[in-house]
């Protein structure tokens, strides 16, 4: 009979090496690898949609700032977490998330439902002076948000990128056709990305975030975004045992 | 003694390993200075100065990078080329190799700080370097393996030493981790802005599978095979149980692949990856104890050494807070534990607990063992070396006291009610809670920090001392050397 003796890994540096990988790679693959196969991963939920150009930039810019360092966007499913923050958070709604901000410190508070818990002037005071509005606060005041104009030359070439990687934004006329069937004629129009600068243009101009609808500061774009955290599901239309499969 | 060791000096390379070694300390104080600033700013958030480069959330990628890849990343390939030489008794395969992993690494550390005060990042936590620093890390890092592995088969020992092992392992698992953790699409080639290539809870799972597992391999492995050379060298003794340690490596090798989940309990991934995080988690208590007992317990007989030899000391509380920490760990992996402990401070103290208990200490402990060999002298300052063994220690507790104490007021608060059943603190209470803890956590640092300084003075000298004595000694044998 076969009879292994540890001797023979430690004095052949291959049967080692391929020993280790293998030892090293099967945790892995038995975690991971079924996320990928497995539908129940992900929901689908009604009303989860790619972000708008604006909404695009300004996660980029909560990414470039580190927001994630301090903020988490995961409400778990606690009663006191439901009280303060809302509903918690289900996998499909960050399925557009390249990367996922889920986070992992609450030195502030969970933003995973800010959108349209306060008004956007509340917003713009808040990021450019946090203690002006919450004393307590120990978050840096950001005052070159407002100052800096949003550079967006590159919006087409990012969503072109996140196409790629699987966000439905749409290149050509079939693709928009089928977002207008998905997400509805005005949405599908800021999703088109040849479209996209004007979409973006346009929204600042509608949204009026920072105060000045003529300008288009990085403040338009951060507060786009953090006003749409999680407000895309409306949690009135599901029945909460549709939810507890997926748990 | 001098002869043998100017011997050992042209027999093996110490020229890479002395540039990592110093590298190690340049990194620790760059990166703990960092640390100790940021952790201010959370006390004393004006010291931000509204400056971007500055604020907390730039700031603190360059800290974790400067203290894990700078710090510990160079102390790990100082220590691996030193020992892989030493226990392989060859000089290190591909010499021109090991010296482009030098240059390369130190790069990396360099772009890496200055990409984030720049803005950008991946927004992934330790792995927030952008698409190019990706590649020229990996470029490294398959340089690093071929250096590695060339010096392992060129070994004039049938065996090879359990320390090479846990550095194998750590090679191997860091190259796995970092290319599928950092798979992105750049937006352009001339960009540094990238997507990742997954998203939301499966995005989530990868990073949090290479996030646990920079800490299983990157922070642990890589320094249990520092641990496996530098404590019986430094004890004079054989390594407690060689059975043990054989135990030990495959079970931890195995086991901490498992983990990472115990980082998204709670959270939209499914429950049976969370509960299978949670049960290895609590499983690898095992191997990690073995671990720890295997190196303590190698000082049976030699306890008095504790007394006298200061860097012994480093060594042993290294891995009681290595013991301490993989405690820790497994229990708060448990569900209901990481309710509460979960987004945190407990999670930061816990991380502390580790990388400055453990990680810092026995790395503290292996440079001093190193160094003056290294440069065939004797350490400058034994006194020094006992000064700063006190001042990380007390640095460390008060650190982690702090965060213990910060950590559960905030998980008790947020989940408090009062008699009618409505939430009893706003979250702002808890912030404003937390600031005598968060002063007290700078000043832990502080100790830590005035430690290393010492330990780089230390340093200092000790090489200058070593440099002189070399030029006298050459200047007496004269044309000979020549």
């Amino acid at each position: 009979m076969f009879k292994f003796k540890h001797e023979a890994l430690e004095t052949n540096t291959g049967l080692l090496l391929v020993a280790t990988m293998m030892a090293i790679s099967i945790g892995g693959l038995v975690e991971i690898a079924p996320l990928f196969l497995i539908e129940d991963t992900m929901e689908k939920v009604e009303g989860v949609r790619p972000y708008t150009p604006l909404e695009q930039m300004g996660r980029d810019i909560y990414i470039r700032e580190g927001c994630y360092t301090c903020h988490s966007q995961m409400v778990r499913p606690f009663r006191d977490e439901q009280l303060r923050y809302g509903h918690y958070s289900l996998a499909a709604e960050s399925k557009y998330d390249h990367p996922f901000q889920w986070g992992s410190k609450r030195t502030g508070p969970d933003l995973a439902r800010l959108g349209g818990k306060y008004s956007n002037e509340w917003h713009v005071q808040h990021l450019i002076a946090p203690r002006s509005v919450v004393p307590e606060s120990v978050m840096p005041n950001y005052p070159w948000l407002l100052e800096t104009r949003l550079n967006y030359a590159d919006i087409g070439a990012r969503m072109r990128t996140l196409r790629t990687v699987g966000v439905p934004y749409s290149a050509n006329q079939e693709e928009y056709e089928r977002n207008v069937k998905d997400f509805g004629v005005e949405l599908a129009a800021q999703f088109h990305i040849p479209n996209a600068r004007e979409s973006l243009v346009a929204q600042v101009r509608a949204g009026n975030y920072d105060g000045d609808p003529t300008s288009v500061s990085e403040m338009d774009a951060l507060v786009a975004y953090l006003q749409v955290l999680g407000t895309m599901v409306d949690f009135s239309k599901i029945k909460p045992e549709e939810l507890v499969k997926f748990r | 003694m001098a002869a043998v060791q100017t011997q050992v000096a042209q027999q093996y390379n110490y020229d890479i390993v002395k540039k990592f070694a110093v590298m190690s300390l340049v990194w620790a104080v760059v990166g703990m200075a960092v640390g100790v600033f940021i952790a201010s700013q959370l006390a004393w958030p004006v010291l931000n100065f509204d400056i971007p480069y500055i604020t907390f959330g730039r700031f603190r990628p360059v800290h974790t990078g400067a203290v894990i890849f700078g710090f510990g990343g160079s102390a790990l390939f100082a220590t691996s080329y030193y020992v892989v030489q030493r226990t392989c008794q060859t000089r290190l395969w591909a010499p021109g190799l090991a010296t482009f992993t030098f240059w390369g690494w130190q790069a990396v550390i360099v772009l890496a700080a200055l990409s984030y005060v720049m803005g950008y990042s991946q927004g992934r936590e330790y792995a927030e370097m952008e698409w190019p620093i990706d590649l020229l890390i990996l470029f490294v890092w398959v340089a690093y393996l071929a250096v590695f592995l060339g010096t392992l088969m060129n070994r004039r020992q049938p065996h090879i030493y359990v320390a090479n092992w846990f550095y194998l392992a750590f090679i191997l698992a860091t190259a796995l981790l970092h290319v599928f953790n950092n798979l992105a699409v750049p937006v352009g080639l001339f960009s540094m802005k990238s997507y990742s290539l997954f998203s939301g809870a499966q995005d989530a799972m990868t990073q949090w599978w290479y996030g646990h597992n920079a800490v299983g391999f990157f922070l642990t492995a890589a320094f249990l095979g520092m641990m496996y050379y530098f404590v019986p060298k430094q004890a004079g003794r054989p390594i407690y149980s060689y059975r043990l340690s054989i135990v030990h490596f495959w079970a931890l090798s195995f086991m901490y692949m498992w983990v990472g989940t115990h980082h998204l309990h709670w959270t939209a991934i499914p429950d049976w990856s969370s509960t299978l995080g949670a049960t290895f988690s609590i499983m690898l208590l095992l191997p990690s104890w073995g671990g720890m007992i295997n190196g303590i317990m190698t000082l049976s007989g030699a306890w008095d050494k504790l007394r006298t030899d200061p860097i012994m000391r480093f060594m042993i509380v290294a891995l009681s807070f290595y013991g301490m920490s993989t405690f820790e760990g497994p229990l708060m992996s448990l569900k209901d534990v990481n309710a509460l402990s979960h987004y945190t401070d407990w999670t930061v103290g816990h991380v502390h607990s580790g990388a400055l208990g453990w990680v810092a200490m026995i790395s503290f402990g292996a440079l001093y063992h190193m160094i003056p060999r290294l440069w065939n002298t004797r350490l400058y300052s034994e006194k020094l070396v006992n000064a700063h063994f006190w001042l990380a220690t007390i640095g460390v507790l008060l650190y982690i006291t702090a965060m213990w104490i910060s950590g559960i007021s905030q998980g008790l608060m947020w989940r408090a009610f009062d008699e009618y059943g409505n939430l009893q603190y706003s979250f702002v209470e808890s912030v404003a809670a937390m600031h005598p803890f968060y002063a007290m956590r700078a000043i832990g640092g502080g100790f830590f920090l005035t430690g290393m300084l010492i330990m780089a003075y230390n340093a200092y000298m000790t090489i200058r001392q070593g440099v002189r004595e070399a030029r006298i000694a050459e200047a007496r044998v004269g044309p000979v050397a020549a």
